[in-house]
């Protein structure tokens, strides 16, 4: 029998699983500031491959690595841009657009990487973020490997949590970034601009989805290759909803997606003479629709998502 | 006409400085073919209430959503006088000038965002992005005193979402009081409030204008417009059709001036109630985040009669209108309908058993906006060999079926097949009027049938229940304004706190009382 208690009980398990949920909580809270605005952004598959691509171009050309983490939300500001221009005050499809946005994005990365690259067999690596290594919290039991062995980009996530926590909850900004999302009429009636106000949250929301990517190229792995993101992008679409549009159950959902993601790979390795490895692989994939089925459900949709708004429109 | 007591006081304002305060001159707006504002001029006083009259789509919205900076205008200026005496040109379509020229409005279509609490969404707009908690205290203490001067009371930490109607229209007056409005617009702000609350509202506004507010006021009751304001502007199809003081005015003047005729009150002979028809027996329902609690609700409806329920929104009504539509099961008591029990009553079955509904949200429940006004009209009969055959739409017989309709109740549309979102409100109440009474129940609940209706449409409205009741149909009359329900019903009931009274009496002030909890036993 395999020992699942001593997995549970592994420093190493959860660390892996922060390490994992990581990039998904840039991508989440990204999604979430889109969507709480009213504006879905199905772009974030691309925008997270952007960004990886983005980060480590800049690294590998010479830049340090803070240079880097600022190219990448820089791309994925643009990104955002252009999709906020298209769903925003034009008001076209926000299906059609963020697809386009990601077809887009992914081709365009991969094709600067070729260019750049023509002859490359084995990609080429840069020096990633090492983890922190904070004296004394370091040797804690237990806390010190999970928390304090972690890159400067896992705690920049968990950073941000707090902050949009706190914006959205504590300030009148977020205030409007939810009234956007549920009434743009009554931002409208208020003198506020529905419009800065959209596209501002896509533009920022779309830079934290590239910092996602990012953290793949710079902190996960060493360098960047095709179809590293993988389907991570979908994930963070669904977690917003897991999350009911909460930054804390945000965190919670990605840190859930982690641990399933860190126990099947602990899983593979324990009973992999008995089970074939794609139905480990499939586990965290699975297991997040079972929760999402329970949670979803009750889920309590921003009331003008996906709804554009006009001007002086009857 | 009953008159408003106690009433507020009456007189002309006291200008304080000469000239308008505001002037609007030639503001015309065009909706694709509809010209909805027509060169309009408008001036107003300091310290005066200018009402603001005219049928639905007359463009008294239309005007008011100009000078707020919510549409602009294809031609025409805004004027402001601010108090130094200088004037200027309000910039159009900025709903950020209009508020920094300090003019307030009261939407009728709520501007509220539902996924927030009261206090958000007052606060909305008026802070910088990253305010400190401590202007927010500051902001609720002055809330505070702004209700206990006002009389506008709501509990700021509430979800809208969480609101009734009624309730959602105060925190909307609220809003703009705490904005220190200078020019107060008012889209029919009673139409949700009871006689007394409306009185008390129209004291604390006459309070505020005693000290300089001027207010711009439009409402449907005559009677509120003759007691409130000083001076009647009168609009029609998008013209300004004349304006006179209110001390010179009578009903009789401006209806004439309204819609051009002499307005035929709603006659109504006593009814003859013969056998029950829908009967409620001690209805209970626990109170949820989605509706108010129910307690014992006992009621009979018989045929030939027309119910009324007077009470203030939030009372219950909507959950007893959900229970006989058959959206909400109750968790206690029976239901029966022409004698038989109704083990469990669905909105399929409470159809088949002949309960016509006109919905209390008419955008909300009443129609599909974006389907065509024929579709609309037959939705609630999709099944029958008239509409479809072998499950395909007979296209030609529902358009000849609801041209029929269109002509028959006089709903004014471009035709069958427009989008019913183009309707104004008054035409999608007669749609669905007309699919109800087409259907010839023998129930109909009608919850809140005139809400926001003009003159004409409302008394057509009523004179079509009326005819059904004399037809023989039970008529289930739930209704804030009390106008309404004394004028229409044969019995009247008052609900309050999810209880329902019984009274014989006719008199204002008493039925006012018990739908303030005064004497309900």
């Amino acid at each position: 029998m395999i020992d699942i208690l001593q997995i549970f009980l592994s420093e190493s398990f959860w660390a892996a699983s922060l390490r994992i949920a990581s990039p998904l909580i840039f991508g989440v809270l990204g999604a979430l500031l889109c969507e709480r605005a009213g504006v879905l952004n199905l772009g974030i598959e691309g925008i997270f491959v952007v960004g990886a691509m983005t980060g480590w171009m800049t690294v590998w050309l010479g830049a340090p690595l803070p240079v880097g983490v600022l190219a990448a939300a820089f791309s994925g500001a643009l990104f955002g841009f252009l999709h906020s221009v298209l769903t925003v005050p034009l008001g076209l499809s926000q299906h059609v657009s963020g697809l386009g946005i990601t077809l887009f994005a992914s081709s365009l990365a991969s094709f600067t990487y070729r260019t750049a690259l023509p002859q490359v067999s084995s990609p080429p690596r840069i020096e990633p973020f090492r983890s922190l290594d904070v004296p004394i919290l370091t040797d804690l039991p237990f806390f010190g490997p999970v928390l304090f062995q972690q890159t400067a980009l896992t705690w920049l996530a968990l950073i941000l949590v707090c902050v949009v926590w706190w914006i959205m909850d504590r300030t009148p900004l977020g205030v409007a970034l939810k009234a956007v999302g549920d009434n743009p009429e009554a931002v409208n009636a208020q003198g506020l601009s529905v419009i800065r106000l959209r596209m501002g949250a896509v533009v920022v929301g779309s830079s934290l989805m590239a910092l996602g990517g990012a953290f793949l190229t710079m902190s996960a792995f060493d360098a960047f290759f095709f179809g590293m993101v993988n389907g991570r992008g979908w994930i963070c679409i669904a977690l917003v909803i897991f999350a009911s549009w909460q930054p804390g159950k945000a965190l919670i959902g990605a840190l859930l997606f982690g641990m399933f993601d860190a126990l099947q790979v602990r899983l593979q390795t324990e009973a992999g003479a008995l089970v074939p490895p794609q139905v480990f692989l499939m586990m965290p994939f699975i297991l997040s629709i079972i929760a999402l089925v329970i949670v979803a459900r009750r889920a309590d949709y921003p009331r003008a998502l996906l709804t554009p708004w006009f001007k002086g429109q009857r | 006409m009953t008159s408003l007591a106690p009433g507020p006081p009456v007189g002309p304002g006291t200008p304080a400085m000469p000239g308008p305060i505001l002037a609007m001159r030639g503001m015309t707006k065009r909706f694709g073919p509809l010209l909805a504002a027509d060169s309009i001029d408008l001036d107003l006083n300091q310290g005066e209430v200018l009402a603001l009259l005219g049928e639905n789509g007359a463009g008294k919205t239309t005007l008011m959503n100009m000078l707020f900076g919510e549409y602009t205008p294809d031609a025409g200026e805004v004027r402001i006088r601010d108090p130094s005496g200088n004037e200027e040109v309000l910039p159009p379509g900025q709903p950020q000038a209009a508020i920094a020229a300090r003019i307030g409005m009261v939407h009728q279509h709520f501007t509220l965002a539902e996924n927030l609490t009261v206090l958000d969404n007052i606060l909305l707009g008026t802070e910088p992005p990253f305010s400190s908690r401590r202007s927010r205290r500051r902001a609720r203490a002055r809330l505070h005193r702004l209700m206990e001067a006002s009389g506008l009371n709501a509990s700021l930490d509430v979800r809208i979402r969480e609101l009734s109607v009624g309730e959602r229209q105060r925190i909307e007056i609220l809003k703009a009081l705490y904005r220190e409005a200078r020019i107060l617009v008012l889209d029919e702000p009673t139409a949700v409030l009871t006689p007394q609350e409306a009185d008390s509202l129209f004291g604390a506004v006459r309070e505020l204008v005693r000290e300089g507010l001027s207010v711009i006021f439009i409402s449907h009751k005559l009677r509120e417009v003759l007691a409130f304001s000083d001076r009647i502007m009168v609009l029609r199809h998008g013209r300004r059709m004349g304006e006179m003081p209110t001390s010179e005015a009578d009903v009789g003047k401006i209806v004439r001036m309204m819609v051009g005729e002499e307005h035929a009150g709603v006659d109504r002979s006593p009814g003859e109630p013969s056998a029950p028809a829908l009967v409620l027996e001690k209805v209970s329902v626990p109170s949820s985040r989605a509706q108010r609690a129910l307690f014992e609700v006992s009621l009979t409806i018989h045929e030939a009669e027309i119910l009324g329920i007077a009470g203030v929104a939030g009372n219950g009504q909507s959950t007893l209108a959900q229970i006989i539509s058959g959206l909400l099961q109750p968790g206690e008591g029976s239901i029966s309908i022409g004698g038989k029990n109704v083990r469990r009553l669905t909105p399929a079955r409470a159809l088949r058993e002949g309960i016509g509904r006109i919905p209390e949200d008419r955008y909300q429940d009443g129609i599909v906006a974006d389907m065509s006004v024929a579709e609309n009209i037959v939705i609630e009969r999709l099944d029958s060999p008239e509409i479809q055959r072998r499950g395909i739409l007979r296209r030609a017989a529902i358009a000849t079926h609801a041209e029929f309709l269109i002509d028959a109740h006089d709903i004014r549309c471009p035709g069958p097949h427009a989008r019913t979102a183009l309707l104004s409100g008054g035409n999608i109440q007669k749609l669905i009027l007309a699919r109800v009474l087409e259907a010839q129940p023998g129930i109909i609940l009608a919850n809140q049938p005139t809400r926001g209706l003009d003159v004409r449409a409302a008394g057509e409205v009523s004179r079509r229940l009326i005819a059904a009741r004399d037809r023989g149909a039970g008529v289930l009359l739930i209704s804030e304004d009390l106008d309404e329900v004394l004028a229409l019903s044969d019995r009247i009931l008052v609900m309050q706190g999810g209880r329902i009274a019984e009274t014989k009496s006719r008199d204002r002030a008493v039925i006012g009382a018990m739908m303030t909890g005064g004497s309900v036993g």
